[in-house]
């Protein structure tokens, strides 16, 4: 059973790689090297249901990677909350890589602007760092998991090497080096102050720590990490960098990276820094990503960067969740996440759709689309709704979750929070609103500057309606492209039908994050049970009594 | 634990000027910031490891651990030093890819970006309908900040000699006939 278990733990991370090597072997058949990552992912997808269900039902797994006992050798470690984000992730990389193939079978005559075969490796391994920072038990293989999706998103971000890409690559890249030298540079002062990086370990020799150092050590890891998460004053690379990606890459990016660094905030709240307190400052930048990034969001004509911001923003709600320190808080930016990755990732497919078909996605340009293109104007509407928060959706649920949770606190600043959480929730629509008004209601002859084949197609449309009352457009993005957003328009509606259970594991999930000891218990009793000797390989703690002096 | 003041000097200074080289806008000395602030990073790892100079490994016949030097943070050093090599050969390729592109190493800015902050500073413009792409030149011209004659086109992708030909000609916003298939 053990050993059954530890192999379910490695794969999520162990498939992919594999599969980016025999993709690379077979550079020359893209068919071959699709038929390999479906397969992969459909692999992993399936596997990591089943582990969700196992860790739900018998708690935790641990693998210590290679044999080597826990504290000292590397740790898979597989709770709740691990399991659940593999689920969603996984989910998520499937269905954008189906969109992938779509677009990719559309564009075979611009085939060198999107090299299909980098990015099937490219985006293999970006799923196994994925994998890999989700399940990993110590900060440092959290690290390595950051640097492989890091290192792989370099290389989709500027797939084809256009002018554009390079520049907005080039900010996104030298950020993200700082964001991975100030995180490493937080494990090596971690662990010259506690001896261990790992996970369970650093949770109990971290609170023995004087409180100014632990002060100095938490505020360093959350740099890092919100970096990553683009939490407000370090978020202004994200609108910068991702619109110009290819749409099925901005729409894992948006979905998936920010996401880890805000998985990587969660764990550093609950497990790592459970007595060190910085909820209060966590509060107020919650409160001025949202507010600043959806004023960013306003500023905008161009769907995709408007959306970007939006992403900006609503970081801020996952990250209200977590500074509250409540559980129910805790459930909520669970939840929140949850729904966040799926819908901000139908959203960027939806997106891509809309480019695809008017040819941009600037406000200044498009017009008329829900006349002419139903089928895409329906995909959009539905995940642009469940951002805005409006009721069937699962984006009202976690807002609801999120303020309930608010309430539950006698804090002042939460209720500040959940007062410009709200403010932030109805400027979404706003900026929703304007930019449905704008691409899909108005004609097109009325943008700023008419794109000609528009303005033309509604104007066919018009006296085809006129002459023999019906009118079918020719121009349609490939089924498949379609048939993948759908999908991911259905998942995130899933979040709503299957809100109840969805909560009860996150709830369970922060169960085991308030309570760090069950998450350190289990971990260290593990290593027990495999029987650690005596500790004669036992590394000195540098900051032992024996050094000193 | 102790560590010799040289070394934490050594890794101040090398922090020092790898932040000073990265805030500058030419991407080589941004590559050259990233790679010492790299080594800042891998030298305060190395510090935690204790005392430098005595081995990482027990001498086979007495397994105590006394005089050790704790052999994990150069395993982690290697594992960083890696990864570092890697994103540093990236880091090049871009960089050698960005200066094909424009003929220049500097850091470009965001059109879209200055679109937007322009657009805030004048709407009357915008109901006059003059606002446009910011590669016209008319509108540059009109701007309240308008662009420097020798900003490259971004939008453009010919060769760097079309491109050298074209702005020798004063031309700069020709239409698309020189340009490459970028887009």
């Amino acid at each position: 059973m053990s050993e059954y278990a530890g192999l379910m733990l490695a794969l999520p991370i162990i498939l992919p790689l594999l599969a980016a090597g025999a993709t690379l072997i077979t550079l020359r058949s893209s068919r071959a090297q699709s038929a390999i990552t479906v397969v992969t992912l459909s692999a992993t997808t399936i596997l990591s249901i089943i582990l969700l269900v196992q860790v739900d039902q018998h708690g935790p797994h641990v693998l210590a990677v290679g044999g080597w006992a826990l504290p000292f050798g590397i740790g898979l470690v597989a709770d709740r909350l691990a399991a659940l984000m593999l689920v969603v992730s996984s989910i998520v990389t499937l269905g954008v890589y189906f969109y992938a193939l779509g677009q990719d079978s559309s564009q075979t005559e611009k085939s060198d602007d999107t090299p299909v075969s980098i990015f099937n490796p490219a985006y293999l391994i970006l799923c196994a760092g994925v994998s890999n920072a989700f399940l990993a038990g110590d900060l440092f293989n959290l690290y390595v998991g950051f640097e492989m999706l890091l290192a792989a998103s370099y290389v989709l971000l500027t797939l084809g090497a256009t002018t554009q890409r390079i520049r907005a690559g080039v900010t996104y890249i030298v950020i993200s080096l700082v964001s991975s030298l100030i995180f490493l540079a937080a494990i090596a002062l971690i662990y010259g102050a506690t001896g261990t990086v790992n996970m369970a370990q650093l949770s109990q020799r971290l609170s023995e720590l004087p409180i100014d150092i632990q002060l100095i050590l938490h505020v360093a890891l959350l740099i890092g990490f919100g970096i990553k998460a683009a939490v407000f004053p370090l978020s202004f690379w994200l609108p910068d960098s991702y619109p110009t990606a290819p749409a099925p890459v901005t729409a894992v990016f948006a979905g998936l990276l920010t996401k880890v660094g805000i998985y990587a905030i969660i764990r550093t709240e609950t497990v790592l820094f459970a007595t060190s307190d910085l909820r209060a400052p966590l509060l107020i930048v919650a409160g001025l990503t949202l507010i600043i990034g959806i004023l960013g969001a306003i500023a905008q004509s161009d769907i995709k960067r408007i959306l970007s911001f939006t992403l900006v923003s609503h970081i801020g709600y996952m990250l209200f969740g977590v500074a509250m320190g409540t559980h129910l808080g805790l459930t909520a930016a669970i939840y929140y996440t949850l729904h966040h990755i799926v819908a901000q990732t139908a959203m960027f497919l939806a997106i891509g759709l809309l480019e695809l078909r008017a040819g941009s996605t600037s406000l200044r340009k498009v017009g008329g689309l829900a006349t002419l293109a139903p089928v895409v104007s329906g995909l959009y509407l539905i995940p642009a709704l469940n951002l805005a928060g409006i009721p069937p959706f699962s984006g009202f649920i976690g807002k609801v979750a999120l303020f309930d949770a608010g309430f539950h606190s006698s804090d002042w600043l939460v209720g500040v929070l959940v007062g410009v959480g709200t403010l932030t929730s109805l400027l979404t629509l706003y900026v929703i609103g304007k930019s449905w008004n704008l691409a899909f209601w108005r004609d097109p002859a009325d943008a700023d500057e008419p794109t000609p084949a528009l303005v033309e197609e509604a104007k066919e449309r018009r006296e085809s309606l006129a002459r023999t009352g019906t009118w079918t457009s020719t121009l349609r993005p490939p089924s498949l492209m379609i048939v993948a957003t759908a999908a991911m328009v259905v998942v995130s509606c899933m979040l709503t039908v299957l809100a109840q259970p969805l909560w009860q594991v996150s709830s369970r999930a922060a169960q085991g994050l308030t309570g760090a000891d069950s998450y350190t218990a289990f971990v260290l009793d593990n290593d027990e049970a495999d029987g650690v000797g005596d500790g004669r390989y036992a590394p000195v703690p540098p900051n032992g009594e024996g050094e000193a002096g | 634990m102790t560590v010799p003041l040289i070394m934490i000097i050594a890794m101040g200074a090398m922090y020092a000027s790898g932040i000073y080289l990265m805030l500058d806008r030419s991407l080589t000395r941004v590559l050259l910031g990233f790679l010492l602030m790299g080594n800042a990073t891998n030298l305060l790892l190395m510090l935690t490891g204790g005392v430098p100079g005595r081995p990482p490994l027990t001498d086979g016949e007495n397994l105590s651990t006394d005089g050790m030097l704790d052999p994990l943070p150069q395993a982690l050093i290697l594992t960083a030093i890696v990864i570092s090599f890697g994103l540093t050969a990236f880091l090049l390729a871009m960089v050698y890819r960005s200066w094909r592109f424009v003929r220049d190493e500097s850091l470009q800015d965001d059109l879209e970006d200055m679109r937007v902050a322009l657009e805030t500073t004048g709407d009357s413009r915008d109901e006059a309908g003059t606002s446009g792409e910011y590669d016209d030149t008319e509108f540059g011209d009109e701007a309240l900040t308008p662009i420097d004659e020798d900003a490259p086109d971004l939008d453009e992708d010919g060769t760097p000699a079309e491109r050298a030909a074209l702005r020798r000609s004063g031309a700069a916003t020709e239409d698309d006939d020189g340009a490459g298939g970028a887009r």
